[in-house]
């Protein structure tokens, strides 16, 4: 992190803690009884109660501590997490959002939530009390760090806190104390021993050490009854960190926190590395000494690893991004009456940070509006025969150099009559005018449009369609709408990989040189003089049993050049769509850093960038996508001709 | 360009407090033009080009500038002044144009570069409505300098009416 302010660094870690009991407490509302999601809802609450205690977020620690009490009861066994519970639980996980933000929120809020997750407890039938543990004895030993002070470690807190757990006996451990002249008043150089008598289990105190975390070395051991009169032993040497203390919460783990220009940073550097290697390796290609080309050859492994490892980093699993919809689906479900049966698939889909965190608001459109407008209500579901439960999937998938991410549900679908009536009183279409399905579709992301006959505070304000289309199309990406009236929508997003370096496969057209990313090639082949001349004026290639359309970009780029001799195509493909691109000279494979094309080029459409050549050359990207659409476009030509 | 993405045009030449201006002078076809010193980054040598086909004839091709790719504007198409003939005087000037706090850095080819010197705001005068053969509007002064003529020439307005792609002429 680069700011220092302790209180952002509280809301990072609170927004991470809530994140983590919100995705518990859903989890949980399928399987009430599973112990482990439990625990982590407990355990969650208290490290919030302790760091916001820590930070002065005082409101926040007394709220959280009265939630962590309540589910703490839950813990034990004496409530069960009802779906009443866990609804008021997440409301108040709301209202802890709102204290960690700084937000002003309604004096009362708080208590009248309280109130209603005691309620929701009450209201839960009560399981007989377990068994209580016997009481037991334990040695309890905890030296903090010098700096624990500093970071806000309060000794007296932990030390009451243990007191609440039973009688204890504290003796103070001094011997670490330096002589006078080297004391710091602000450090910590006392360790505490402390014989404590208990019925809480062992976790019940390691919890109390919980948000202490590295600052703390801690040993917790029973003491025997027959030890259990002995004699308080100080140590000399202060107890081992105490390694074996269950790792409090899954996000305490490896993992730093990078300011995201970092990574831009250091993905530039490695881009001028790939292509100073590239460079590099064009040298070495005249020289015969073979220790050069050792050497060559390890720097061109390096890079390519280093530029992969690169890559990981910027990527994140998409589930980042579909864990925050459970929530929203929950709302949703309450807000509308309906029932959703909401499923996700390939959450394990890697796309680049930067477009992750631009998809949200559109998908959370999507999603509202499959909510909203696609899905019918309970009674219209079983008149139609379906189950009560209306399907919304999210699914996500790559596809070649694309990502397609989709959202669908088995409502009604886009009712195409409804639709039309609205464009027309709208003015976005002329009363009467003969439009196809799609152009009908299509209209639904026209700028102020929306066919909700009543404004929801869920979606339907018409100012939702068109932003999705603008977000996406500034990720270079494109909407796809399927209808199938009666069963059901589904929107997909297709957007590209974007990653800032890729591997492709460099050609030659005329002089020029290009870069076609090599994870849409298919294959290779050969273009024969027969079949070259046979095609002239359809270029369709039978590629085992298939006709393939081909372009040869030697006239789409207006080369002016003659054809090479043996001329090759290669096959590209986006998922399910093959189109054949004919090249003068396949050159090899190009680690590509992609450049962005200034403003004068970036309306092309053709090119999705540049990339810079060993020899210091530009060559410039070819965007599969599109070039495979004007193939397809080619081939509905020819097939409405012939 | 992109329909829509218009650079501000209406940047006027500061003066400063003695109403002079630096600026650098190059030729092209013949003619003397001169550019605010102040927006110049570098002076390249020619280096091999990269077409870009479906591009705006006036910035038809990339370059590569210390590792980043950038347009080359070819202003000759612009004044009608034919297509030069690359010459040992060639050169590329490296300018950044700002538009909405982006930068936007492009090698203009000109036939020669002359040297960085002073306009005076006294000596300059609009481009006459007749008398010059070129498109007004793509002009913003002519500064008169030891009995030669300088164009001062509007940048973003030329590359706002001439920079555009033309879509849908490629398939």
């Amino acid at each position: 992190m680069t700011t220092n302010d302790p209180a952002q660094v509280f809301r990072v870690e609170a927004q991470e803690l809530l994140d983590q009991i919100e995705q518990a407490l859903l989890d949980l509302e399928k399987s009430p009884d599973d112990a482990d999601l439990i625990a982590q809802v407990f355990r969650a609450m208290h490290t919030l109660k302790g760091s916001g205690a820590m930070f002065g977020f005082d409101a926040l620690a007394s709220f959280a501590h009265a939630c962590e009490t309540a589910f703490d009861r839950v813990r034990k066994g004496q409530v069960k997490a009802t779906p009443e519970l866990i609804a008021s639980v997440l409301a108040a996980e709301d209202h802890l959002r709102a204290l960690a933000a700084g937000d002003d929120v309604p004096a009362d809020e708080g208590a009248t939530l309280l109130a209603r997750i005691e309620t929701a407890m009450t209201g839960g039938a009560p399981v007989p009390v377990a068994e209580p543990e016997p009481e037991k004895n334990w040695r309890v030993r905890f030296t903090l760090t010098r700096d624990a002070l500093i970071n806000g470690t309060r000794p007296l807190a932990l030390l009451d806190e243990l007191r609440g757990l039973g009688p204890c006996d504290v003796t103070p451990v001094w011997n670490e104390l330096p002589t006078l002249d080297g004391l710091q008043p602000a450090d910590c150089h006392l360790g505490w021993d402390i014989r404590l008598k208990t019925r809480h289990p062992r976790t019940a105190i390691e919890e109390v050490f919980i948000f202490v975390g590295d600052d703390a070395a801690l040993s917790i051991d029973p003491i025997e009854p027959a030890s259990a009169a002995g004699l308080v032993v100080t140590d000399a040497a202060p107890p081992a960190a105490a390694n074996d203390r269950p790792a409090a919460g899954h996000s305490i783990g490896y993992t730093v926190r990078v300011p995201a220009e970092r990574l831009d940073e250091l993905m530039n550097r490695v881009g001028e590395l790939v292509i100073a290697q590239s460079r590099l390796k064009q040298v070495v290609a005249f020289s015969t000494d073979a220790n050069l080309h050792s050497v060559a050859e390890e720097i061109e492994r390096l890079a390519s690893e280093l530029r992969d490892s690169m890559m990981n980093v910027r990527m994140v699993p998409i589930s980042q991004l579909f864990g925050r919809f459970r929530r929203l689906i929950h709302d949703l479900a309450r807000d509308t009456g309906k029932t959703i049966d909401f499923r996700t698939t390939g959450e394990t889909t890697e796309l680049d940070k930067n477009v992750i965190e631009r998809l949200a608001d559109p998908l959370i459109h999507l999603i509202r509006n499959s909510a909203d407008h696609g899905l019918e209500t309970v009674e219209e579901r079983r008149a139609a025969g379906k189950p009560d439960a209306g399907r919304i999937t999210l699914s996500a998938r790559q596809a070649g150099t694309e990502v397609i991410i989709s959202v669908s549900d088995d409502g009604r679908g886009v009712d195409l009559n409804r639709v039309r009536a609205k464009a027309e009183r709208s003015g976005l279409l002329a009363p009467g005018a003969t439009a196809t399905d799609n152009e009908i579709l299509q209209l639904l992301f026209a700028p102020g449009f929306s066919t909700a006959e009543t404004v929801t505070n869920l979606s339907g304000r018409g100012v939702g369609m068109d932003v999705v289309k603008r977000t996406i199309d500034s990720l270079r990406g494109t909407i796809d709408l399927a209808n199938r009236p009666g069963t059901g929508a589904e929107v997909a997003l297709r957007l590209p990989l974007t990653l800032a370096i890729i591997d492709g496969l460099l050609v030659r057209v005329g002089q020029a040189r290009y870069v076609i990313p090599l994870a849409s090639v298919e294959e290779c082949v050969e273009l024969t003089t027969d079949q070259d001349q046979r095609s002239q004026g359809r270029s369709f290639l039978t590629l085992r049993e298939q006709l393939v359309p081909f372009i040869r970009l030697r006239e789409l780029f207006a080369t002016g050049t003659q054809p090479d001799r043996y001329q090759k195509i290669v096959v590209v493909s986006t998922g399910s769509e093959r189109v054949g691109l004919v090249v003068d000279q396949i050159l090899g494979d190009h680690q590509t850093v992609i450049k962005p094309l200034s403003r004068f080029h970036a309306g092309i459409g053709t090119f999705s960038g540049a990339t810079i050549l060993g020899d210091g050359g530009v060559a410039l990207i070819l965007d599969v996508p599109h070039l495979v659409a004007a193939g397809q476009q080619q081939e509905d030509r020819l097939r409405a001709a012939g | 360009m992109q329909p829509g993405d218009a650079m501000t045009e209406n940047g006027e030449i500061v003066w400063d407090e003695d109403g002079q201006i630096k600026v650098l002078t190059f030729d092209l076809g013949g003619e003397t033009f001169a550019l605010e010193a102040n927006m110049v980054c570098e002076i390249l040598d020619i280096l091999p080009e990269t077409q870009v086909p479906g591009s705006a004839s006036i910035a038809g091709g990339v370059i590569n500038f210390r590792g980043s790719v950038i347009p080359v504007a070819d202003l000759h198409l612009a004044f009608g002044l034919g297509t030069p003939a690359i010459t040992q005087d060639s050169r590329y000037i490296v300018i950044e144009l700002e538009h909405d706090r982006d930068t936007c850095v492009i090698g203009l080819k000109a036939d020669k570069v002359h040297e960085v010197t002073t306009i005076d705001h006294r000596a300059t005068e609009a481009a006459p409505r007749i008398g010059t053969r070129w498109r007004q509007d793509f002009i913003r002064c002519l500064a008169k300098r030891s009995g030669d003529l300088v164009v001062v020439p509007n940048l973003p307005r030329i590359f706002n009416i001439c920079g555009h792609v033309q879509a849908g002429t490629q398939h």
